[in-house]
């Protein structure tokens, strides 16, 4: 193959859906591969489970490291390793050169892999250059800055930038749109009142923004503001980033029924 | 006041922190005043970012050579008329502070405001030899008369509101007119400072801790807002100064450097209000100052530290960022996490004075949002030795049974992706089924600390894998 040739093969993403996608919401997977077909790349789902990063956070690295082999094996011969999830792309992407950072072996596979992964909005404005998706979303909507995509991988214009190209959605930014939900995986079980008091705080900055959708890009925090905004009564439909962008919102929102008018 | 850690009891502080509404209350006041100083002081410095970097490598440079410096450090005291105590525990420092105490006959010691004298617990070991110490740190001060310990590494007392200092202040300074006007802030204020006035002039002993030991010099350094801790060292005959090892800086150099980032990080203010130098007794030629100058140096395990995966965690300079934008502490506040030092730098440090056995709580009540790495001074990675600690948990079996049985079913399956790939769909659907009519289920079981609170989404059904996987097959183009 000539460099020519080589350079119009479309660029094989590998989808790297997250556990957490693919057993509660595989409508965002959807979302996110739809996204990444429209923007030319050729994608592919390898058999896939977990990134391994709740046995990391809790201090099980045999677990995390069989865990983070078992995605270097399935993902390796990819061009780029894509998640709709900052928290899952960054254990890749941080986490996993660290895990394996005293192997010899597997040190060089992880830190490749690592640089090749990328979180869903990141890839497609840093990476492909997106700057506008086809889709139209009325209403308005506000964003929380889900904690390892914005600090770990520096998500923060990237979805902002695709949603103004979303016709008939308003962004309206809410206090503190930067501050942790609460979440923080087996935390939200463990110290539950704790989670639920920081959340309390996310949900009031939320329903002060007096939109119609809340928006984020990772699921476990999605999950997590949806279920204390259902319990607490307030009516604020509630999805992940890639759905709007994908002008995929025929399912009902995050923990709304399936009647659901929101 | 800080002998009994509380720190195995995390969880039930917590819930009565949760309940209290006074210390909620309070506890806004960190939000508001904290945050958005710092943002704005840091963004008014270009070269902020590179400042940290600097004070990193600073601090790194110093603990890869801490046996040099402290020698040198040595040295220039003794050089300068001072004398250099070595402690390893807080035991032996607590005994050579009151030995001195006790040579000079001393009954009353005023403080300047130390962490490593609630480390070690030195008020009560004081008051135990028939020595009275009073704190002149106005948060210090507030807080002793309360007999609670501080709750925030800078502003001991922000745990409380302005009535509830002005009932203390009542209740304590009963010389005082008892119809006087004690409304606003400055009044407190002015009447705790017109009490310390006689304090600092009867004292026979002033204790200081210090922010900075430089080893060029032999000058131990404080910076504070009131000028308390200038009062505290130079009025009384002897100055003691108490501070572990890490706070050695090679060069009067290197401290202009960090302290450009402290102040900062800590109140959001460029400078603080009073940097004070002290390198040895009066001289013949000051106009002021002590006679006598010590120096108590306490290791308390943090010679141990050196080498280990908590290296890093001795480059800490104490300026409260990292507790000031933790959402946990904003929630529970500086007393739950039950010794002295609280927040994401005490969930990481308390392990390692205390062993993680009693202290494990701490580095696990973190969400892991990195919120305090970002905004660290010295880019300490929190998050990180945080995950250290839960790992020497998880090998020492500390780890919960619950978690470890729900981590260990996990991986079972995600380990098995062929297994996982079978029986994933049915389940997921199952669920769909019992919550479908809501979107959501009321109760999950093993996940009270969720649903207790919070509704828990009812899965779509299936899985994306096998939709995708049967959207594939049934001709879809890939």
């Amino acid at each position: 193959m000539t460099d020519q040739a080589a350079s119009r093969r479309p660029i094989r993403v590998g989808l790297f859906v997250t556990c957490l996608v693919d057993l509660m919401r595989p409508s965002i997977g959807f979302a996110a591969l739809k996204l990444l077909e429209q923007a030319g790349c050729s994608v592919e789902v390898p058999s896939q489970t977990c990134c391994g990063q709740p046995a990391y956070n809790s201090g099980d690295r045999a677990n995390s490291r069989a865990l983070a082999e078992q995605v270097i094996r399935a993902f390796s011969h990819c061009d780029y390793v894509v998640a709709p999830s900052g928290s899952c792309a960054g254990m890749i992407r941080k986490h996993y050169p660290e895990l394996f950072a005293d192997d010899p072996n597997l040190a060089p596979k992880a830190r490749l892999l690592a640089g090749k992964t990328h979180e869903l909005t990141s890839f497609l404005v840093d990476i492909l250059g997106v700057r506008q998706v086809e889709a139209q979303y009325d209403g308005s909507v506000t964003y929380h800055d889900s904690c390892s995509g914005l600090r770990e991988l520096k998500v923060k214009n990237q979805p902002r930038t695709l949603l103004a190209s979303v016709q008939g959605l308003t962004l309206v930014e809410m206090n503190e749109s930067e501050v942790c939900c609460g979440f923080g995986g087996t935390f939200a079980v463990k110290y539950g009142e704790i989670s639920t008091a920081i959340v309390e705080k996310k949900t009031e900055n939320i329903a002060n923004a007096q939109t119609h959708t809340l928006l984020a890009g990772d699921l476990g925090c999605l999950m997590n503001m949806a279920g204390k905004l259902s319990r607490e009564g307030k009516p604020i439909a509630v999805r992940h980033v890639a759905e709007v962008l994908a002008g995929m919102t025929d399912e009902p929102p995050i923990a709304a029924p399936a009647s659901s008018t929101l | 006041m800080t002998a009994h850690p509380t720190t195995s009891r995390f969880k039930d502080n917590a819930h009565e922190a949760l309940g209290d509404d006074q210390l909620q209350k309070a506890m806004l006041n960190v939000r508001a005043g904290f945050i958005d100083k710092r943002a704005a002081v840091a963004a008014k410095l270009p070269e902020f970012e590179a400042l940290r970097d600097s004070a990193r490598d600073i601090k790194n440079h110093t603990l890869a050579h801490l046996d040099l410096y402290l020698e040198r450090y040595e040295q220039k005291v003794i050089e300068a008329g001072g004398h250099v105590h070595w402690a390893r525990t807080a035991e032996e420092a607590r005994q050579i502070i009151i030995d001195l105490c006790q040579k000079s006959d001393a009954k009353i010691v005023t403080k300047g405001k130390s962490m490593i004298s609630e480390e070690i617990a030195l008020n009560a070991a004081l008051s135990k030899a028939g020595i009275t110490p009073v704190e002149t740190d106005l948060g210090e001060y507030i807080i002793q008369l309360r007999d609670e310990a501080p709750s925030h590494i800078i502003a001991p007392a922000v745990h409380l509101n302005a009535s509830q200092v002005e009932s203390d202040f009542r209740r304590v300074h009963t010389h005082l007119d008892a119809d006087r006007d004690l409304q606003e802030p400055v009044q407190l204020l002015t009447e705790a400072r017109q009490v310390l006035r006689d304090r600092f002039l009867s004292a026979d002993i002033g204790i200081t801790g210090a922010n900075f030991l430089v080893a060029e010099t032999g000058s131990s350094i404080i910076v504070t807002n009131e000028g308390n801790g200038d009062l505290t060292q130079t009025l009384p005959k002897t100055h003691i100064v108490i501070a572990s090892i890490e706070k050695l800086v090679p060069t009067l150099e290197d401290v202009s450097q960090i302290l450009r980032v402290l102040a900062r990080s800590a109140t959001g203010q460029e400078m603080s209000v009073y940097t004070t130098f002290s390198t040895g007794p009066r001289r013949a030629t000051d106009v002021d100052g002590p006679e006598n100058y010590h120096v108590v140096l306490l290791d308390n395990g943090r010679s141990s530290m050196l080498g280990t995966d908590f290296q890093d965690m001795l480059r800490c300079i104490r300026c409260g960022a990292c507790m000031n934008h933790c959402p946990v502490y904003h929630a529970v506040g500086g007393h739950a996490y039950g010794w002295v030092y609280p927040g994401p730098m005490g969930a990481v440090l308390t392990p390692t004075l205390l062993g993680v056995d009693k202290a494990g709580h701490l580095p696990n009540a973190s969400t892991f949002c990195g919120r305090c790495e970002s905004v660290c001074p010295v880019r300490i990675p929190l998050p990180k030795m945080m995950r250290h600690w839960r790992e020497a948990e998880f090998s020492r079996h500390l780890t919960p049974a619950t978690q470890r049985f729900g981590l260990a079913f996990w991986a079972f399956f995600a380990k098995r992706p062929a297994l996982y790939k079978t029986l994933t769909p049915w389940l997921m659907s199952l669920m769909h089924l019992l919550g479908r009519d809501k979107g959501y289920l009321r109760a999950l079981p093993l996940a009270s600390g969720w649903t207790d609170s919070r509704d828990f989404p009812t899965p779509q059904g299936g899985t994306f894998q096998s939709q995708y996987r049967k959207q594939k097959s049934n001709g879809r183009a890939a």
